[in-house]
Protein backbone atom coordinates (compact mmCIF):
# COMPACT_ATOMS: atom_id res chain seq x y z
CA UNK A 1 0.00 0.00 0.00
CA UNK A 2 1.59 3.55 -0.90
CA UNK A 3 0.08 6.48 0.03
CA UNK A 4 -0.13 9.74 -1.83
CA UNK A 5 0.88 13.02 0.09
CA UNK A 6 0.27 16.66 -0.34
CA UNK A 7 3.35 18.39 -1.78
CA UNK A 8 2.37 21.56 -0.12
CA UNK A 9 -0.86 22.91 2.37
CA UNK A 10 -3.79 24.09 0.92
CA UNK A 11 -7.45 23.26 0.26
CA UNK A 12 -7.73 19.26 -1.56
CA UNK A 13 -10.29 18.44 -3.86
CA UNK A 14 -11.43 15.11 -4.97
CA UNK A 15 -12.62 16.24 -8.41
CA UNK A 16 -11.83 18.82 -10.80
CA UNK A 17 -14.67 21.03 -10.25
CA UNK A 18 -17.82 20.72 -8.34
CA UNK A 19 -19.97 18.18 -10.20
CA UNK A 20 -17.88 16.52 -12.35
CA UNK A 21 -16.66 12.59 -11.72
CA UNK A 22 -13.92 11.87 -8.96
CA UNK A 23 -10.72 11.90 -10.21
CA UNK A 24 -10.37 8.11 -9.46
CA UNK A 25 -13.15 5.71 -7.91
CA UNK A 26 -11.90 2.80 -5.70
CA UNK A 27 -11.00 -0.02 -7.47
CA UNK A 28 -9.61 2.21 -10.73
CA UNK A 29 -5.98 1.70 -11.80
CA UNK A 30 -3.84 4.10 -11.27
CA UNK A 31 -0.57 4.71 -13.32
CA UNK A 32 2.40 6.57 -12.10
CA UNK A 33 1.92 10.53 -13.15
CA UNK A 34 -1.74 9.87 -13.22
CA UNK A 35 -3.94 13.05 -11.62
CA UNK A 36 -5.45 11.85 -8.56
CA UNK A 37 -6.77 15.09 -6.88
CA UNK A 38 -6.35 19.22 -6.90
CA UNK A 39 -4.89 21.63 -4.08
CA UNK A 40 -5.93 24.70 -4.26
CA UNK A 41 -3.16 26.88 -2.12
CA UNK A 42 -2.77 30.64 -2.29
CA UNK A 43 -5.00 31.00 -5.47
CA UNK A 44 -3.12 28.36 -7.21
CA UNK A 45 -3.87 25.00 -8.29
CA UNK A 46 -1.85 22.17 -8.16
CA UNK A 47 -2.20 18.70 -9.50
CA UNK A 48 -1.43 15.74 -7.26
CA UNK A 49 -0.23 12.93 -9.10
CA UNK A 50 0.62 9.49 -8.37
CA UNK A 51 4.53 8.13 -8.24
CA UNK A 52 3.69 4.62 -8.58
CA UNK A 53 1.48 2.36 -10.24
CA UNK A 54 -1.60 0.06 -8.67
CA UNK A 55 -5.23 0.02 -7.69
CA UNK A 56 -6.65 2.87 -6.27
CA UNK A 57 -8.01 1.97 -3.06
CA UNK A 58 -9.57 5.30 -2.09
CA UNK A 59 -9.34 8.89 -0.80
CA UNK A 60 -7.75 9.74 3.07
CA UNK A 61 -9.62 12.76 3.33
CA UNK A 62 -12.69 14.57 2.43
CA UNK A 63 -13.06 16.71 -0.77
CA UNK A 64 -12.70 20.38 -0.23
CA UNK A 65 -10.21 19.67 3.22
CA UNK A 66 -7.84 21.89 4.47
CA UNK A 67 -4.29 20.21 4.70
CA UNK A 68 -1.14 20.41 6.22
CA UNK A 69 1.90 19.72 3.77
CA UNK A 70 3.04 15.68 3.85
CA UNK A 71 -0.36 14.82 4.78
CA UNK A 72 -1.46 11.76 3.81
CA UNK A 73 -4.37 12.10 0.76
CA UNK A 74 -5.01 9.16 -1.07
CA UNK A 75 -3.65 5.08 -1.29
CA UNK A 76 -3.09 2.94 -3.71
CA UNK A 77 -2.40 -0.93 -3.50
CA UNK A 78 1.18 -1.91 -5.49
CA UNK B 1 -16.55 65.47 7.96
CA UNK B 2 -13.28 63.85 9.40
CA UNK B 3 -13.27 60.15 10.02
CA UNK B 4 -13.28 58.94 13.26
CA UNK B 5 -14.01 55.21 12.93
CA UNK B 6 -12.39 53.71 10.23
CA UNK B 7 -13.18 49.84 9.46
CA UNK B 8 -10.17 48.19 7.68
CA UNK B 9 -11.98 45.55 4.58
CA UNK B 10 -8.90 43.78 3.88
CA UNK B 11 -6.52 41.84 4.81
CA UNK B 12 -2.45 40.94 5.72
CA UNK B 13 0.15 43.71 5.46
CA UNK B 14 -2.08 46.47 3.92
CA UNK B 15 -4.50 45.91 6.69
CA UNK B 16 -1.58 46.71 9.38
CA UNK B 17 -0.37 49.80 6.94
CA UNK B 18 -3.59 51.39 6.97
CA UNK B 19 -3.84 50.94 10.95
CA UNK B 20 -0.32 52.56 11.56
CA UNK B 21 -1.64 55.48 9.33
CA UNK B 22 -5.15 55.97 10.84
CA UNK B 23 -3.72 55.25 14.71
CA UNK B 24 -1.65 58.18 13.72
CA UNK B 25 -4.16 60.11 13.03
CA UNK B 26 -6.01 59.39 16.29
CA UNK B 27 -8.73 57.49 14.14
CA UNK B 28 -10.50 54.34 16.18
CA UNK B 29 -9.59 51.23 14.24
CA UNK B 30 -12.03 48.28 13.21
CA UNK B 31 -10.31 45.24 11.59
CA UNK B 32 -12.61 43.23 9.58
CA UNK B 33 -11.46 39.32 9.01
CA UNK B 34 -12.97 35.94 8.10
CA UNK B 35 -12.94 33.35 10.51
CA UNK B 36 -9.56 32.19 9.08
CA UNK B 37 -7.75 35.04 9.51
CA UNK B 38 -9.09 35.67 13.44
CA UNK B 39 -5.31 35.68 14.95
CA UNK B 40 -3.81 38.06 11.86
CA UNK B 41 -1.72 40.62 13.31
CA UNK B 42 -3.70 43.77 12.16
CA UNK B 43 -6.77 41.72 14.25
CA UNK B 44 -4.28 42.29 16.82
CA UNK B 45 -3.29 45.93 16.15
CA UNK B 46 -6.40 47.31 15.92
CA UNK B 47 -8.78 48.76 18.29
CA UNK B 48 -11.70 46.10 17.57
CA UNK B 49 -12.31 43.48 15.19
CA UNK B 50 -15.34 41.94 13.26
CA UNK B 51 -16.01 38.91 11.80
CA UNK B 52 -17.24 38.72 8.18
CA UNK B 53 -17.49 35.24 7.03
CA UNK B 54 -15.90 31.90 6.38
CA UNK B 55 -12.02 31.17 4.97
CA UNK B 56 -13.21 31.82 1.39
CA UNK B 57 -13.03 35.36 -0.22
CA UNK B 58 -16.28 35.13 -1.88
CA UNK B 59 -18.15 34.70 1.46
CA UNK B 60 -15.90 37.12 3.31
CA UNK B 61 -13.75 40.03 1.86
CA UNK B 62 -15.41 40.11 -1.49
CA UNK B 63 -18.82 39.71 0.12
CA UNK B 64 -20.40 43.42 -0.35
CA UNK B 65 -23.63 42.53 2.20
CA UNK B 66 -21.15 41.26 4.93
CA UNK B 67 -18.56 43.96 4.92
CA UNK B 68 -21.55 46.57 4.94
CA UNK B 69 -23.18 45.27 7.62
CA UNK B 70 -19.88 44.72 9.77
CA UNK B 71 -19.60 48.43 9.22
CA UNK B 72 -22.77 49.32 10.09
CA UNK B 73 -22.98 47.18 13.47
CA UNK B 74 -19.49 48.60 14.49
CA UNK B 75 -20.53 52.35 13.66
CA UNK B 76 -18.13 52.80 11.30
CA UNK B 77 -18.16 56.21 9.73
CA UNK B 78 -15.64 55.10 6.71
CA UNK B 79 -14.11 51.68 5.25
CA UNK B 80 -10.96 51.69 3.75
CA UNK B 81 -10.79 48.95 0.97
CA UNK B 82 -6.58 48.64 0.61
CA UNK B 83 -5.74 46.79 -2.15
CA UNK B 84 -7.22 44.02 -4.28
CA UNK B 85 -10.54 42.45 -3.08
CA UNK B 86 -13.16 45.25 -2.99
CA UNK B 87 -11.00 48.46 -3.97
CA UNK B 88 -12.20 49.00 -7.51
CA UNK B 89 -15.51 47.65 -7.08
CA UNK B 90 -18.62 50.50 -8.14
CA UNK B 91 -21.20 48.33 -6.72
CA UNK B 92 -19.77 48.04 -3.14
CA UNK B 93 -19.28 51.82 -3.27
CA UNK B 94 -22.33 52.93 -3.77
CA UNK B 95 -23.80 50.20 -1.14
CA UNK B 96 -22.02 52.08 1.48
CA UNK B 97 -23.09 55.38 -0.16
CA UNK B 98 -26.96 54.24 0.29
CA UNK B 99 -25.47 53.14 3.80
CA UNK B 100 -23.95 56.63 4.43
CA UNK B 101 -20.81 55.35 4.95
CA UNK B 102 -17.33 56.75 3.38
CA UNK B 103 -15.57 55.00 1.09
CA UNK B 104 -12.03 55.73 1.03
CA UNK B 105 -11.26 56.12 -2.72
CA UNK B 106 -13.09 57.57 -5.32
CA UNK B 107 -16.47 57.70 -6.25
CA UNK B 108 -17.92 54.75 -7.89
CA UNK B 109 -18.59 56.82 -11.18
CA UNK B 110 -14.85 57.21 -11.37
CA UNK B 111 -14.35 53.43 -10.50
CA UNK B 112 -16.51 52.78 -13.58
CA UNK B 113 -15.14 55.10 -16.04
CA UNK B 114 -11.62 54.51 -14.91
CA UNK B 115 -12.38 50.62 -15.46
CA UNK B 116 -13.53 50.97 -18.79
CA UNK B 117 -10.54 50.25 -21.30
CA UNK B 118 -12.33 52.66 -24.11
CA UNK B 119 -13.70 55.46 -21.66
CA UNK B 120 -10.81 55.33 -19.93
CA UNK B 121 -8.36 55.87 -23.11
CA UNK B 122 -10.87 58.48 -24.17
CA UNK B 123 -10.83 60.58 -20.72
CA UNK B 124 -6.84 60.53 -21.27
CA UNK B 125 -6.83 61.35 -24.78
CA UNK B 126 -9.65 64.29 -23.81
CA UNK B 127 -6.75 65.51 -21.28
CA UNK B 128 -3.84 65.53 -22.93
CA UNK B 129 -2.31 62.29 -21.82
CA UNK B 130 -0.18 60.54 -25.09
CA UNK B 131 -1.93 56.97 -25.29
CA UNK B 132 -0.61 54.29 -28.31
CA UNK B 133 -1.04 55.80 -31.62
CA UNK B 134 -3.75 53.86 -33.69
CA UNK B 135 -5.51 53.70 -36.34
CA UNK B 136 -8.91 56.00 -35.70
CA UNK B 137 -11.66 53.01 -36.74
CA UNK B 138 -11.58 49.88 -38.76
CA UNK B 139 -9.74 49.18 -41.80
CA UNK B 140 -10.77 47.19 -44.50
CA UNK B 141 -8.47 47.38 -47.38
CA UNK B 142 -4.50 47.03 -47.20
CA UNK B 143 -3.54 50.29 -48.99
CA UNK B 144 -5.60 51.96 -45.91
CA UNK B 145 -3.52 50.16 -43.64
CA UNK B 146 -0.30 51.21 -45.45
CA UNK B 147 -1.05 54.43 -45.91
CA UNK B 148 -2.15 54.56 -41.95
CA UNK B 149 0.82 52.37 -40.61
CA UNK B 150 3.14 55.36 -42.72
CA UNK B 151 1.46 57.87 -40.31
CA UNK B 152 2.08 55.50 -37.05
CA UNK B 153 5.52 54.53 -37.71
CA UNK B 154 6.54 50.81 -37.53
CA UNK B 155 6.62 48.44 -36.19
CA UNK B 156 3.06 47.65 -36.01
CA UNK B 157 0.41 46.05 -34.53
CA UNK B 158 -2.42 44.25 -36.89
CA UNK B 159 -5.35 43.67 -34.74
CA UNK B 160 -9.41 42.30 -35.44
CA UNK B 161 -11.02 45.11 -34.88
CA UNK B 162 -13.82 42.79 -33.73
CA UNK B 163 -13.00 40.33 -31.17
CA UNK B 164 -10.58 40.77 -28.38
CA UNK B 165 -7.75 38.41 -26.62
CA UNK B 166 -4.59 38.07 -28.28
CA UNK B 167 -6.31 36.52 -31.43
CA UNK B 168 -4.50 37.52 -35.20
CA UNK B 169 -2.34 39.45 -33.47
CA UNK B 170 0.43 40.08 -35.73
CA UNK B 171 3.64 42.40 -35.52
CA UNK B 172 5.18 44.52 -38.96
CA UNK B 173 8.07 45.59 -38.41
CA UNK B 174 8.12 47.11 -42.47
CA UNK B 175 5.58 47.83 -45.50
CA UNK B 176 6.54 44.83 -46.88
CA UNK B 177 5.64 42.86 -43.70
CA UNK B 178 2.35 44.48 -43.38
CA UNK B 179 1.50 43.88 -47.14
CA UNK B 180 2.09 39.97 -46.25
CA UNK B 181 0.84 39.61 -43.21
CA UNK B 182 -2.93 42.26 -43.69
CA UNK B 183 -4.42 39.92 -46.14
CA UNK B 184 -3.62 36.67 -43.59
CA UNK B 185 -4.88 39.11 -40.48
CA UNK B 186 -8.02 39.94 -42.68
CA UNK B 187 -9.09 35.87 -43.64
CA UNK B 188 -8.28 35.17 -39.63
CA UNK B 189 -10.52 37.95 -38.42
CA UNK B 190 -12.90 36.94 -40.86
CA UNK B 191 -12.97 33.30 -40.10
CA UNK B 192 -12.85 33.94 -36.43
CA UNK B 193 -15.50 36.93 -35.83
CA UNK B 194 -17.44 37.28 -39.16
CA UNK B 195 -15.85 40.93 -39.61
CA UNK B 196 -12.32 41.27 -41.53
CA UNK B 197 -11.96 44.15 -40.85
CA UNK B 198 -8.84 45.26 -39.33
CA UNK B 199 -7.26 48.15 -36.07
CA UNK B 200 -3.63 49.14 -36.37
CA UNK B 201 -1.67 50.28 -33.23
CA UNK B 202 2.21 51.00 -32.86
CA UNK B 203 4.26 48.12 -31.82
CA UNK B 204 5.90 49.36 -28.60
CA UNK B 205 8.51 46.55 -28.11
CA UNK B 206 10.16 45.81 -24.75
CA UNK B 207 8.54 48.60 -23.37
CA UNK B 208 9.22 49.65 -19.59
CA UNK B 209 6.22 49.76 -17.16
CA UNK B 210 6.61 53.39 -15.57
CA UNK B 211 3.27 54.26 -13.31
CA UNK B 212 3.00 58.13 -11.98
CA UNK B 213 1.14 58.47 -8.12
CA UNK B 214 -1.20 61.17 -8.12
CA UNK B 215 -3.25 61.95 -4.98
CA UNK B 216 -6.69 64.53 -5.41
CA UNK B 217 -9.18 66.00 -3.44
CA UNK B 218 -11.92 66.59 -5.99
CA UNK B 219 -11.13 70.05 -7.06
CA UNK B 220 -7.20 69.97 -6.83
CA UNK B 221 -4.74 67.08 -7.43
CA UNK B 222 -0.86 66.71 -7.70
CA UNK B 223 1.96 64.09 -8.16
CA UNK B 224 3.90 62.05 -6.27
CA UNK B 225 6.68 61.55 -9.14
CA UNK B 226 7.25 57.84 -11.32
CA UNK B 227 7.84 54.45 -10.07
CA UNK B 228 9.58 51.53 -12.75
CA UNK B 229 7.61 48.52 -12.37
CA UNK B 230 9.08 46.41 -15.17
CA UNK B 231 10.49 43.68 -13.28
CA UNK B 232 7.46 41.48 -13.67
CA UNK B 233 6.62 37.41 -13.60
CA UNK B 234 3.27 36.69 -14.92
CA UNK B 235 2.28 40.69 -14.77
CA UNK B 236 2.63 40.15 -11.39
CA UNK B 237 5.07 43.02 -10.64
CA UNK B 238 8.34 41.42 -8.69
CA UNK B 239 10.45 44.45 -8.02
CA UNK B 240 9.50 47.93 -7.93
CA UNK B 241 12.13 51.47 -7.81
CA UNK B 242 11.19 55.32 -7.60
CA UNK B 243 11.46 56.98 -9.31
CA UNK B 244 12.68 55.26 -12.90
CA UNK B 245 16.52 55.56 -13.11
CA UNK B 246 15.81 55.84 -17.67
CA UNK B 247 13.96 59.08 -17.55
CA UNK B 248 15.64 62.43 -18.01
CA UNK B 249 14.23 65.40 -16.42
CA UNK B 250 11.93 66.99 -18.85
CA UNK B 251 10.22 63.55 -19.80
CA UNK B 252 9.65 63.39 -15.82
CA UNK B 253 8.07 66.57 -15.80
CA UNK B 254 6.10 66.03 -18.70
CA UNK B 255 4.69 62.44 -17.36
CA UNK B 256 4.24 63.38 -13.96
CA UNK B 257 2.20 66.71 -15.24
CA UNK B 258 -0.16 64.68 -18.01
CA UNK B 259 -1.57 62.30 -15.11
CA UNK B 260 -1.94 65.13 -12.79
CA UNK B 261 -4.39 66.34 -15.97
CA UNK B 262 -6.10 63.53 -16.20
CA UNK B 263 -6.76 63.84 -12.22
CA UNK B 264 -7.83 66.93 -12.09
CA UNK B 265 -10.18 66.36 -15.62
CA UNK B 266 -12.23 63.67 -13.45
CA UNK B 267 -12.08 64.78 -10.71
CA UNK B 268 -10.09 62.55 -8.79
CA UNK B 269 -10.35 62.43 -4.91
CA UNK B 270 -8.31 59.73 -3.26
CA UNK B 271 -4.40 58.21 -3.89
CA UNK B 272 -4.28 56.66 -7.36
CA UNK B 273 -1.89 55.33 -10.07
CA UNK B 274 -1.60 56.10 -13.94
CA UNK B 275 0.27 53.52 -15.91
CA UNK B 276 2.33 54.12 -19.09
CA UNK B 277 4.37 51.99 -21.11
CA UNK B 278 7.53 53.96 -21.81
CA UNK B 279 9.97 53.46 -24.70
CA UNK B 280 13.31 53.87 -24.10
CA UNK B 281 14.39 54.31 -27.42
CA UNK B 282 12.15 56.99 -28.60
CA UNK B 283 11.49 58.54 -25.09
CA UNK B 284 8.16 58.41 -25.57
CA UNK B 285 5.09 57.30 -23.15
CA UNK B 286 1.89 56.02 -23.64
CA UNK B 287 -1.41 55.80 -21.48
CA UNK B 288 -2.46 51.95 -20.62
CA UNK B 289 -4.61 52.23 -17.46
CA UNK B 290 -5.69 54.30 -13.80
CA UNK B 291 -5.61 52.57 -11.03
CA UNK B 292 -8.31 53.89 -8.41
CA UNK B 293 -6.47 52.54 -5.49
CA UNK B 294 -3.65 52.92 -2.73
CA UNK B 295 -1.00 50.27 -4.88
CA UNK B 296 0.86 47.46 -3.11
CA UNK B 297 4.35 49.40 -3.82
CA UNK B 298 3.36 53.02 -2.54
CA UNK B 299 5.85 52.53 0.14
CA UNK B 300 9.09 53.47 -2.52
CA UNK B 301 7.40 56.84 -3.34
CA UNK B 302 7.12 56.92 0.43
CA UNK B 303 10.43 56.71 0.89
CA UNK B 304 11.07 58.95 -1.99
CA UNK B 305 9.05 61.83 -1.16
CA UNK B 306 8.58 61.59 2.63
CA UNK B 307 5.10 61.51 2.57
CA UNK B 308 2.66 58.95 3.91
CA UNK B 309 0.16 58.23 1.00
CA UNK B 310 -2.26 55.97 3.59
CA UNK B 311 -2.70 59.00 6.03
CA UNK B 312 -3.80 61.61 3.02
CA UNK B 313 -5.63 59.03 1.07
CA UNK B 314 -7.78 59.32 4.68
CA UNK B 315 -7.44 62.91 5.01
CA UNK B 316 -9.24 63.73 1.33
CA UNK B 317 -11.98 61.02 2.15
CA UNK B 318 -12.95 63.13 5.23
CA UNK B 319 -13.20 65.76 2.95
CA UNK B 320 -9.63 67.70 3.37
CA UNK B 321 -8.26 69.64 0.79
CA UNK B 322 -4.52 68.28 -0.21
CA UNK B 323 -2.25 68.92 2.13
CA UNK B 324 0.39 69.75 0.57
CA UNK B 325 1.49 71.81 -3.28
CA UNK B 326 2.44 70.22 -5.98
CA UNK B 327 5.73 72.47 -5.31
CA UNK B 328 6.30 71.39 -2.02
CA UNK B 329 6.74 67.71 -2.69
CA UNK B 330 9.98 66.85 -3.50
CA UNK B 331 12.16 64.03 -4.40
CA UNK B 332 15.46 63.01 -3.06
CA UNK B 333 17.35 59.97 -3.82
CA UNK B 334 16.47 56.53 -5.11
CA UNK B 335 13.77 53.82 -3.52
CA UNK B 336 13.73 50.04 -4.24
CA UNK B 337 11.02 47.76 -3.08
CA UNK B 338 10.63 43.90 -3.05
CA UNK B 339 7.84 41.42 -2.86
CA UNK B 340 8.49 38.60 -0.41
CA UNK B 341 6.04 35.79 -1.48
CA UNK B 342 5.58 32.47 -0.03
CA UNK B 343 6.39 31.02 -2.99
CA UNK B 344 9.85 28.98 -3.50
CA UNK B 345 11.33 30.58 -6.42
CA UNK B 346 13.23 27.24 -6.95
CA UNK B 347 10.46 25.30 -7.22
CA UNK B 348 8.20 27.34 -10.25
CA UNK B 349 7.24 29.54 -7.70
CA UNK B 350 4.93 26.68 -5.63
CA UNK B 351 3.36 28.73 -3.38
CA UNK B 352 4.64 27.59 0.28
CA UNK B 353 2.55 28.19 3.43
CA UNK B 354 3.33 27.72 6.60
CA UNK B 355 4.07 28.94 10.22
CA UNK B 356 6.37 31.30 11.12
CA UNK B 357 9.16 29.47 13.35
CA UNK B 358 11.22 32.41 13.89
CA UNK B 359 11.56 36.13 12.06
CA UNK B 360 14.39 38.29 12.16
CA UNK B 361 14.52 41.72 10.44
CA UNK B 362 16.77 43.82 8.73
CA UNK B 363 17.26 47.24 11.06
CA UNK B 364 18.95 50.57 9.94
CA UNK B 365 18.76 53.57 8.40
CA UNK B 366 16.72 53.72 4.93
CA UNK B 367 15.72 49.98 5.54
CA UNK B 368 11.44 49.40 6.02
CA UNK B 369 9.73 46.28 5.58
CA UNK B 370 6.04 46.52 5.79
CA UNK B 371 4.44 42.70 6.49
CA UNK B 372 2.03 41.18 8.78
CA UNK B 373 4.27 38.26 10.37
CA UNK B 374 4.92 37.27 13.59
CA UNK B 375 6.50 34.02 15.23
CA UNK B 376 4.15 31.25 15.51
CA UNK B 377 1.83 32.84 12.96
CA UNK B 378 0.12 30.07 10.55
CA UNK B 379 0.52 31.90 7.15
CA UNK B 380 -3.13 30.88 5.92
CA UNK B 381 -3.04 28.91 2.41
CA UNK B 382 -6.43 30.89 1.22
CA UNK B 383 -5.51 34.03 0.11
CA UNK B 384 -2.29 35.22 -1.65
CA UNK B 385 1.05 34.97 -0.94
CA UNK B 386 2.30 38.40 -0.33
CA UNK B 387 3.82 38.39 3.04
CA UNK B 388 5.88 41.71 3.45
CA UNK B 389 7.69 44.22 1.08
CA UNK B 390 10.75 44.94 1.83
CA UNK B 391 11.89 48.60 0.92
CA UNK B 392 15.12 50.68 0.64
CA UNK B 393 16.18 54.04 0.50
CA UNK B 394 20.20 55.56 -0.31
CA UNK B 395 21.18 58.84 -1.84
CA UNK B 396 21.31 57.15 -5.27
CA UNK B 397 20.61 53.47 -7.46
CA UNK B 398 23.56 51.96 -6.73
CA UNK B 399 23.63 52.34 -2.95
CA UNK B 400 20.10 51.64 -2.49
CA UNK B 401 20.88 48.26 -4.59
CA UNK B 402 23.65 47.75 -2.07
CA UNK B 403 21.46 48.67 1.07
CA UNK B 404 19.56 45.87 -0.66
CA UNK B 405 21.62 43.09 -0.45
CA UNK B 406 22.48 44.12 3.06
CA UNK B 407 19.02 44.72 4.34
CA UNK B 408 17.78 41.33 2.50
CA UNK B 409 20.87 39.33 4.08
CA UNK B 410 19.32 40.72 7.23
CA UNK B 411 15.59 38.93 6.70
CA UNK B 412 15.13 35.47 7.98
CA UNK B 413 11.92 34.20 8.12
CA UNK B 414 12.24 30.63 9.12
CA UNK B 415 9.55 27.91 8.50
CA UNK B 416 8.80 29.41 4.73
CA UNK B 417 9.93 29.04 1.64
CA UNK B 418 9.95 32.93 0.14
CA UNK B 419 11.15 34.55 -2.98
CA UNK B 420 14.21 36.26 -1.14
CA UNK B 421 16.83 33.89 -3.41
CA UNK B 422 15.34 35.58 -5.84
CA UNK B 423 15.75 39.24 -5.06
CA UNK B 424 19.08 38.61 -3.68
CA UNK B 425 20.15 37.13 -7.37
CA UNK B 426 18.39 40.30 -9.27
CA UNK B 427 20.15 42.24 -7.29
CA UNK B 428 23.60 41.01 -8.09
CA UNK B 429 22.74 40.92 -11.96
CA UNK B 430 24.83 43.17 -14.52
CA UNK B 431 21.64 44.22 -16.18
CA UNK B 432 19.63 45.12 -12.90
CA UNK B 433 22.81 47.23 -11.72
CA UNK B 434 22.90 48.86 -15.13
CA UNK B 435 18.94 49.64 -15.31
CA UNK B 436 18.92 47.52 -18.57
CA UNK B 437 15.40 45.60 -18.24
CA UNK B 438 12.28 46.23 -19.02
CA UNK B 439 8.59 44.30 -19.30
CA UNK B 440 9.48 41.43 -21.09
CA UNK B 441 13.15 40.85 -19.35
CA UNK B 442 12.54 38.77 -16.13
CA UNK B 443 10.76 35.94 -17.78
CA UNK B 444 13.34 34.59 -20.27
CA UNK B 445 16.01 35.72 -17.31
CA UNK B 446 14.60 32.98 -15.32
CA UNK B 447 13.97 30.20 -17.97
CA UNK B 448 17.68 30.81 -18.88
CA UNK B 449 18.35 29.26 -15.29
CA UNK B 450 19.72 32.57 -13.90
CA UNK B 451 18.36 31.62 -10.50
CA UNK B 452 20.81 29.12 -8.91
CA UNK B 453 20.27 27.31 -5.98
CA UNK B 454 22.56 28.74 -3.24
CA UNK B 455 24.84 26.12 -1.60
Amino acid sequence: MTQVLSPVPGTFYTQPAPGEPLYKQVGDPVAAGDVVGLIEVMKTFIDVKAETTGTFTGYLVDDGAAIGAGAPLAEIED
Amino acid sequence: MAIKRLLIANRGEIAVRIIRAAKAMDIHTIQAHSEADADMLAVRQADEAVCIGPAQAAQSYLNVEAVVAAARATGADAVHPGYGFMAENPAFVRALEAAGITFVGPSADIIDRMGDKVAARQAAEAAGVPVVPGSKGRLDTVDEAVAVAAGLGYPVMIKAAAGGGGKGIRIAETEADLRRMAPQAQAEADAAFGDGGLYLERAIQSPRHIEVQIMGDGTDAVHYFERECSMQRRRQKVWEEAGAACLDETTRAHLCDTAVSLAKAVGYVGAGTVEYLYDSATREFFFIEMNTRIQVEHPATEMLTGTDLVQEMIHVAGGGALRQSQKDITRSGHAIEVRLNAEDPMMQFLPFPGQVSSLQLPEGAGIRFDHFLYEGYQVPPFYDSLLGKLIVHAEDRDTAIELMITALEGLEIGGLKTTKPLHLALAQDPSVRADDFHTQWLEPWLAAGNLKPTP
